[in-house]
């Protein structure tokens, strides 16, 4: 590539690289040969492909359930907005240090506490049936409010304290310099240690919103069609249980992408500090 | 007057006695330095300047303003007195640039427009002028001190702090570095220097003075100090060091 001969050291590693490469091949087609071999053996192997691995089901229903997943996508792109936004607000006031604002750093510290401590799905009960059971008017009752509302008082806790180890990360004399030359202490928040910590917890926030995109499908417990819940529709109506593999494989079309691209961040992050 | 003053200034860290009463008076355009061991409370004294630690008895004055006084807004002192530090702190997100505009614009309200020519003035006179729109990770420790250097500048402070800062450079980096003091002292700038570049407090040092847990145990002009030292510690200390 650059003309000049290899070192010793690369012609070696360079073998040690085929080398590792050719046993992980063989071995993961060991694998998937004995799985493809050894499954249809099962004596249940038959029933369990008639109805979670049904061809004519999965052509029928996939783009119903794409089509239904579209809500889901809806839902997450009103939230994430508001939990990014909520999240920055509370990790800030838990940061306040004026004795007048007491009351707001407190509220924050009671508000993480609270919403990391419950299952997500219970917040999405209380408050999806709770609150239109005060029998608000339309459209105040609707369960797609309330039910994101959960998720986004859920999950602006959760992103809440990331931004807040990111903060408490950024090294104490960054404040300083920025201070000593006459900055104020929002000032110094603002501009020199927020964009830092940002930054910095870019791919803990990246498995969050992953997190939450699965999350959506929890909302289908109080009323919304999304794409589980369509996929039950269909199960019901096929007797078959093709519709949540297909469902499933959908998630994956998007969660694994977001995930391998999330770690690729964290490794840069942390090739770049060291 | 004395520009800086001060009187009996004590500074504990929980028990430990750091800056135990300390008198000093800095007129405009001096230069001092300040030498000690490690842990003798250098770097503690000029955060004490700059408030950036609390002093906790005593007095600064600064041109006859008590800036000591428990509760006194520092912003109105720190835009008068810079201070350089010895891991240079530049903010890594940023530019040299926008290291140095930012404490002008936000602290001082003007203008990118108005300020970026004398920041380019100021980078251009230390030999940083293809350097301005490099992030800190892309420049050299001593590229690094310099821009550290320009950034306080830039505020126009009536005095400057330098904390031991060539301290983290590589020895063929230090004399750069002391090259931007040289230029400063000549242009008659009020600086303090925590140091342990003898050779240097020597070459151009008004006075030096001796810490020695958290008191000044001998002072003078750089050559009866260096040269006819008459406390024993500064005599032994001297003696560690050259
Ligand atoms: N924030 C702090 N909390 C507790 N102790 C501190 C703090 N800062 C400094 N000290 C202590 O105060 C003493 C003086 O520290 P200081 O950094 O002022 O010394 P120095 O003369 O600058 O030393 P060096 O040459 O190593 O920089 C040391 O014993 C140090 O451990
Ligand atoms: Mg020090």
């Amino acid at each position: 590539m650059t003309g000049t001969p290899l070192t010793r050291r690369q012609v070696f590693e360079a073998r040690q690289r085929r080398r590792a490469t050719t046993i992980a091949a063989g071995s993961t087609c060991a694998v998937l040969a004995a799985l493809v071999l050894l499954i249809p053996l099962a004596p249940g192997w038959e029933a369990v492909k008639r109805s979670f691995f049904n061809a004519e089901v999965f052509a029928k229903t996939f783009p119903g359930l794409l089509n239904a997943f579209l809500l889901d996508i809806a839902i997450f792109a009103w939230c994430a907005p508001l939990i990014a936004a909520l999240g920055l607000l509370v990790a800030l006031a838990r940061d306040l240090r004026n004795p007048a604002l007491y009351p707001l750093r407190l509220a924050a510290m009671l508000y993480t506490d609270i919403f990391r401590g419950l299952p997500v799905i219970l917040v999405i009960y209380l408050i999806g049936f709770g609150v239109p059971g005060l029998g608000l008017p339309r459209p105040w009752n609707s369960p797609y409010i309330w039910g994101s509302l959960a998720l986004i008082l859920v999950y602006a806790a959760y992103v809440a304290e990331v931004i807040r180890s990111g903060i408490e990360s950024i090294h104490d004399s960054q404040r300083a310099a920025a201070l000593s030359l006459g900055l104020t202490p929002s000032d110094a928040m603002r501009f020199v240690i927020l964009p830092q910590a940002l930054r910095r917890v870019v791919p803990a926030n990246m498995n969050l919103f992953i997190a939450l995109q699965k999350d959506v499908a929890l909302l289908s417990f109080i009323g919304p069609v999304e794409i589980f819940r369509q996929a039950g529709v269909y199960k019901s109506l096929m007797a078959n249980f093709t519709p949540y593999v297909g469902a499933a494989l959908i998630f994956l079309a998007l969660t694994i992408p977001a995930t391998r691209y999330a770690d690729h961040l964290m490794n840069r992050q942390r090739k770049a500090r060291s | 007057m004395a520009l800086l003053e001060l009187r009996a200034v004590r500074k504990a860290f929980g028990d430990h006695l750091v800056i135990d009463g300390i008198d000093l008076s800095i007129a405009t355009g001096e230069m001092t330095c300040l030498i000690g061991a490690s842990g003798s409370g250098k770097s503690t004294l000029l955060k004490l300047m700059t408030l950036l630690e609390p002093v906790d008895d005593g007095h600064i004055y600064l041109d006859g303003q008590d800036i000591s006084e428990p509760g006194l807004d520092p912003q109105p002192v720190r835009q008068r007195i810079g201070i350089v530090f010895q891991q240079y702190n530049l903010f890594p997100h940023m530019t040299a640039l926008e290291n140095t505009l930012l404490a002008p614009r936000r602290v001082r309200g003007r203008s990118a427009a108005e300020v970026t020519p004398e920041a380019e003035a100021l980078f251009d006179r230390f030999g940083l002028a293809d350097r301005m729109h490099h992030y800190p990770d892309q420049l050299s420790g001593g590229q690094q001190q310099r821009v550290a250097i320009v950034r306080a500048l830039a505020m126009q402070p009536e005095i400057m702090l330098f904390d031991e800062i060539t301290s983290a450079l590589d020895p063929e980096l230090v004399g750069e570095v002391l090259d931007v003091l040289r230029s400063l002292r000549a242009e008659g700038m009020t600086m303090i220097l925590a140091t342990h570049e003898m050779g240097f407090a020597r070459e151009l040092a008004d006075r030096v003075c001796f810490l020695d847990r958290g008191r000044i145990c001998e002072e003078g002009p750089p050559d009866r100090i260096f040269s006819n030292p008459s406390e024993p510690r500064t005599r032994a200390f001297l003696s560690r060091v050259l």
